[in-house]
Order: C-alpha cells, then structure tokens, then sequence
C-alpha cells in the first residue's frame, strides 16, 4: 500500500518533470505540443476510490495550469477524462474489469490503444475547446485535437510499454 | 431528508466533478480577461523556483546568440553616440555626477534589465515568466520589449518573479503607428503563426505600402513612442471600406528571448490622475 503510494508520487513528479520541460518546448509544425503527463491519470490504480481520483485529476491539471498560466482549462480536461474513465475502462476491457482482475500491463495491446486513444481525445478535445476559446475556430480546433492527439496517444504507449514490468 | 442524503451518497462522484469542473471553468474564464489571472499564475515561488533553476542550465546554450545581440545592440547605441557628439566635444558635462539638473527630472522613462524563464508561442493566449519582480521595481502593467522589438505587458508580479502577457495572446492590445507619419491602429494577434501580427483600424488615408515599419505610438503610457514592432507584410481594407488592416512581421523573434527589459514610466501616475479626472468631469 505505502509501497504504491510513494511510486505514484514519483511517477507524477517524473511526468510532470518531463512534461514541463520537455513536451511544453517541442512546438513540432509551430503549435503541436504533445501532453504526454496524462499517462499519469491513465495508469493511476484501477481500484482507487473514485473520488479521490477525481480530485487528483483535478490538482494534477491545475498544476499543469500553474506552470503553463493557463486558467483551468488542464484542471477542467483532466476532471473530464477521470470522469470517464471507468466507462471506458468497461467498453475497452470488457466485464473482466469490473472484477478489478485486470493490469493494464496485463492486456492485449489492442485494448491499450482503444483505452488510452478514448481518454487522451477526451482529454484534447475539452482542453483546445477551452484553450482556443472560440467556436468560430472550430475547425482548427478540431485539427489541433486531433494532430496532437495522434503525439501523445503515441508517446503513452511508448512510455507505458517501456516503463511496465514484462509479463511473466 | 433521508432521500436527499442518500441521493448526495449516491451522486457523490458527479457532483465531486459537477463542483470542480465548475472551479476550474471559473479559473478559465478569469484568464480570459485581461489582467483577471490572479489565482492560477507561475509568478510565485513555487513554480517560478523551478522555472528559475533549469533556465539556469539552459542560458549556457544560448550564450551564443545573446552575446551576438548584446554585440548589436552595443554597435547601434555607439552610432547613435557617435551621431549625437559633434568633433571633439565630450559628453562628459552630461553624466549624473557634474549635471546641473537631477537625472530623474529629465528621464521619463527607466530600463529594468529582467531574463526570461519559461516563454510559450504555441498557444492562443501566451504567457512570459520573468525572473524579477516588485523587489527590483518590476510592476504591472510596465511595457517588456529586447533591443528588437516589443514583447509584452506584466500581467502579475511577486517580489521576485512576474508574469508577461506576450503580445502572442488574444487579449493584448497597444497603439501603434507607422513610422514616418502618425497614422496610428490597434495591435491584437489572431493566435495563427508566433511570427506574425495584426494590425486593425488603420485609417484609410494612411500612406501604408508593403516594407513599411510599424512602431509604437507612445499613446498608452505603457511603451514609449518609436519602439520598432515589425514590418507591413500585406494589407486589405476591411469591409467597411474605411480601415486597413495589416499584417505585420514582427522584428523580434518571439520563439527566442533572453533577456529583455522592463519600462517603467516615471510620469504614469501623473499621467492617470489627469486622464481619470478628464472621465469624471
């Protein structure tokens, strides 16, 4: 237990670490910066209570939102994606979820991708929504969701195949 | 009664959520207005710290290019030295030491040195962080340029770090005119490329062509007048017929500051009691 707690707090401060001054900075075409720190949220443990996991979601945006002077809108994507994510959890693992049996280093790599590319558009889309401000720019919004998406749903599961422990 | 707690127990998750998406909605919208970004800033401690510590580290790699600015910017203010001094005369009579009038008397504006942290172009609305705040006289709402161009505006200071509203932002706005004439328009920015910005409600009988220099107009008590902002890439009258709108190159390149320096402008006060009287009347 105490074991999973203090490697959750490392995992956060190592993502956040990278985020801030890595993927903040890659401005890959002009304007594509890829948020691989939601990894952090993806993999938080299936079992934790559910509003204590809300409300990390939510101090894990705001913190994005502190360094990078943006308002709410990390806090308000983040909040979205932890909201969603045992309904996702349900329609990319199937019922074997709901017996908590599962890892997500246990999984089929197919069903990483269906639950991680749901979350991680959620995530996008409520953030550039809420960054750009303006609908009239819907489409270049909905452009800039999707090309960033396709970075960091990429990044996550690199760092997520990297970073588990091999199945024995 | 007991329904309402045993729906309050049942919910608790949707309203947990319903409760913060409306806190961070609110931090949103107030960072959508100018100068309303109280709350949620990296001018403090904390973030500024961290900002402060690695941009130490990364200074070293571009020592290179400031050295080359610092250089250019040295050759243009000998020129200028040069020009102002006629044969043999020596500007010593004007130093602070042996001038008869007090230095602070004739210099409306003051240049505070500060180095930038952490700069963002990416975005819609674009933040600055400075290392430097009210400790070394950095206040709100004092104008940030380079030996290029202007940057921006402080948004928040703490006693030692501040904040910039970059001109990179939607919600930043200054008058400015071309230069060689005072036909002047409003600067915004349309959040599409880091290197180009716009300028609407020029009038039409402004004598603008392509190439032309845009500078400030000194309107605003924010930047002096004849900052340089950028270059006139294109322009087309607006619906109306009646204003130009151009699109201008800015001079400064955005994506790599260094070191800038903030204005402060002795005569602002001054200048705000005597406009906000003109309101009242």
């Amino acid at each position: 237990m105490k074991n999973n707690v203090l490697k959750n707090i490392l995992r956060f401060v190592a993502l956040m670490f990278v985020q801030i001054y890595l993927f903040n900075h890659i401005n890959f075409l002009g304007y594509i910066n890829p948020y691989p720190y939601v990894l952090f949220l993806l993999v938080f443990p299936f079992t934790a209570n559910r509003s204590l996991y809300i409300f990390i979601a939510f101090l894990t945006g705001l913190t994005m939102d502190m360094f990078g002077n943006s308002g709410g809108i990390h806090a308000a994507a983040c909040l979205f994606l932890a909201y969603l994510r045992p309904l996702t959890l349900r329609f990319a693992f199937g019922v074997s979820y709901e017996y908590n049996a599962i890892k997500l280093s246990k999984v089929s790599l197919y069903g990483r991708f269906v639950y991680i590319s749901i979350l991680v558009l959620t995530h996008h889309l409520v953030l550039f929504l809420l960054e750009v401000f303006n609908i009239s720019n819907i489409l270049y919004t909905l452009n800039k969701t999707l090309v960033t998406s396709i970075f960091t749903i990429i990044l996550c599961i690199v760092f997520n195949i990297l970073f588990s422990r091999r199945i024995e | 009664m007991q329904q309402i707690i045993n729906f309050l127990i049942r919910n608790k998750n949707f309203l947990l959520f319903a409760f913060l998406l409306m806190l961070s909605l609110v931090f949103t919208i107030q960072s959508h207005s100018y100068h309303r970004s109280k709350f949620v800033n990296s001018a403090n401690w904390f973030t500024g710290g961290i900002y402060g510590s690695v941009s130490s580290v990364q200074d070293y790699f571009n020592l290179k290019t400031y050295n080359q600015q610092l250089l250019e910017e040295n050759a243009r203010l000998r020129t200028i030295v040069s020009a102002t001094k006629t044969g043999n005369e020596s500007i010593d009579p004007l130093t602070a030491a042996n001038s008869p009038i007090p230095a602070d008397s004739t210099v409306q504006y003051a240049y505070n040195p500060a180095k930038v942290i952490n700069n963002n172009y990416a975005k819609t609305d674009n933040f600055i962080t400075l290392k430097g705040g009210g400790s070394s006289n950095i206040k709100k709402d004092q104008g940030v340029i380079t030996s290029q161009g202007i940057v921006g505006i402080i948004d928040n200071t703490s006693s030692s770090y501040s904040t910039v509203l970059s001109i990179l932002n939607s919600n930043f706005t200054t008058q400015v005119k071309l230069k060689g004439s005072e036909h002047f328009g409003t600067l915004k920015w349309d959040g599409k490329r880091p290197n180009v910005v716009q300028v609407i409600d020029m009038q039409q009988q402004a004598p603008v062509t392509k190439g032309d220099t845009i500078e400030t107009s000194g309107k605003s008590a924010i930047f002096p007048k004849g900052i340089p902002v950028g270059v006139v890439q294109d322009y087309t009258l607006d619906s109306s017929k009646n204003f130009y709108t151009l699109s201008v190159k800015l001079m400064n390149d955005m994506t790599s500051l260094g070191h800038v320096y903030v204005i402060e402008n002795k005569a602002r006060v001054e200048i705000e009691q005597l406009e906000n009287e003109n309101y009242e009347e």
